[in-house]
């Protein structure tokens, strides 16, 4: 398959993994080797001084994972502005993934906040991955101030609907210049397989991951999944007809 | 002093400097941040921030998320 560049990295695996809503911070940290990926979202909070939790850092960081904080639970650019840096300083990264949902009931991300974090997070060597509604204006719009890929939705983050956004991501798949990732609301190793299949650079899954029943098999089911599409998408798919199309020969004979 | 730490009040020595306040609390490792007044304090920079009464601080760190 050919390599994925992100931000002048390379990454081997198009499957991203979120750390999310797993049960224990030992079976993400399997379900994370089981998935194959090199990209993993973390958050961050306000540290608890009367209960200092487990080190969730000693779970995720190998050498062949780049760490992707997000800016989740800020409400506005400057909000996530604030967020960008002090993640640069606890991770080391320049790496972010911006997200700015004040719609708590459907998590829907603000097109105008994020299109102004994205310009100075940019302008500030940040390597931005905006979640966004599966827009196609908007992805043309970032791309023009520096966003280094853009993240459209398939469906509401954590609902494990799938494409439900199909029509818009073709398009922004067609239009894109830079990498595609398809974030949120895929539940299903066939949802990241069509994904993949439409051209899709990446996709990011969590939640169909962490509250499967046996959460490190299904992030082995997931690395097969993308795997799958993205070779598919690579090999060309054939068209699709409205007639049969006979694939055997139709001459009878078994006819006199 | 008092200063404040996540809205949480702690008693510090006059003239304490971030770098003292965090190191005592252990929140000086990888995958903390700090930031005073909506500003990032770089870890070169704590040892040289002194605090004064009242300050805010803000640390943050890692979760699991998405």
């Amino acid at each position: 398959m050919s390599e994925l560049i992100i931000g002048g990295r390379s990454f081997g695996s198009r499957l991203f993994v979120g750390t999310g809503k797993f049960q224990s911070n030992a079976l993400m940290e399997a379900a994370i080797k089981a998935s194959g990926t090199e990209m993993v979202t973390v958050a961050m909070k306000r540290v608890d001084m009367t209960d200092r939790d487990d080190d969730l850092l000693r779970h995720i960081v190998a050498d062949n994972i780049q760490l992707l904080p997000n800016t989740s639970g800020v409400r506005n650019a400057a909000e996530a502005v604030l967020a960008a840096q002090l993640a640069r300083e606890a991770f080391g990264t320049n790496f972010i993934k911006l997200e700015i949902h004040p719609d708590p009931k459907y998590l829907f991300p603000d097109p105008v906040e994020t299109l102004k974090a994205t310009e100075e997070l940019a302008k500030d060597g940040f390597i931005v991955l905006p979640y966004i509604q599966a827009d196609p204006v908007l992805c043309k719009r970032l791309e023009d101030v520096g966003s280094a890929a853009v993240m459209p939705l398939g469906a509401p983050i954590g609902t494990n609907k799938g494409l439900v956004t199909r029509e818009l991501l073709s398009i922004i798949i067609e239009e894109s210049n830079v990498p595609v990732v398809v974030d949120a609301g895929l539940g299903a190793p066939s949802h990241a397989a069509e994904a993949m299949e439409m051209g899709a650079d990446a996709v990011l899954v969590n939640t169909a991951i962490a509250v499967a029943g046996d959460p490190v098999a299904m992030a082995d089911a997931f690395r097969l999944g993308v795997i799958a599409g993205r070779k598919a998408y690579e090999a060309g798919l054939g068209g699709v007809c409205r007639h049969a199309q006979a694939s055997s020969p139709l001459t009878s004979f078994l006819d006199d | 002093m008092k200063i404040n730490i996540n809205h949480q009040e702690h008693e510090v020595a006059d003239g304490a400097t971030l770098a003292d306040v965090l190191a005592a609390l252990g929140l000086d490792g990888p995958g903390f941040a700090v930031a005073i007044g909506n500003k990032v304090v770089r870890k070169a920079d704590r040892a040289s921030t002194v605090l004064t009464d009242g300050t805010e601080i803000v640390v943050i760190k890692a979760v699991c998320g998405g």
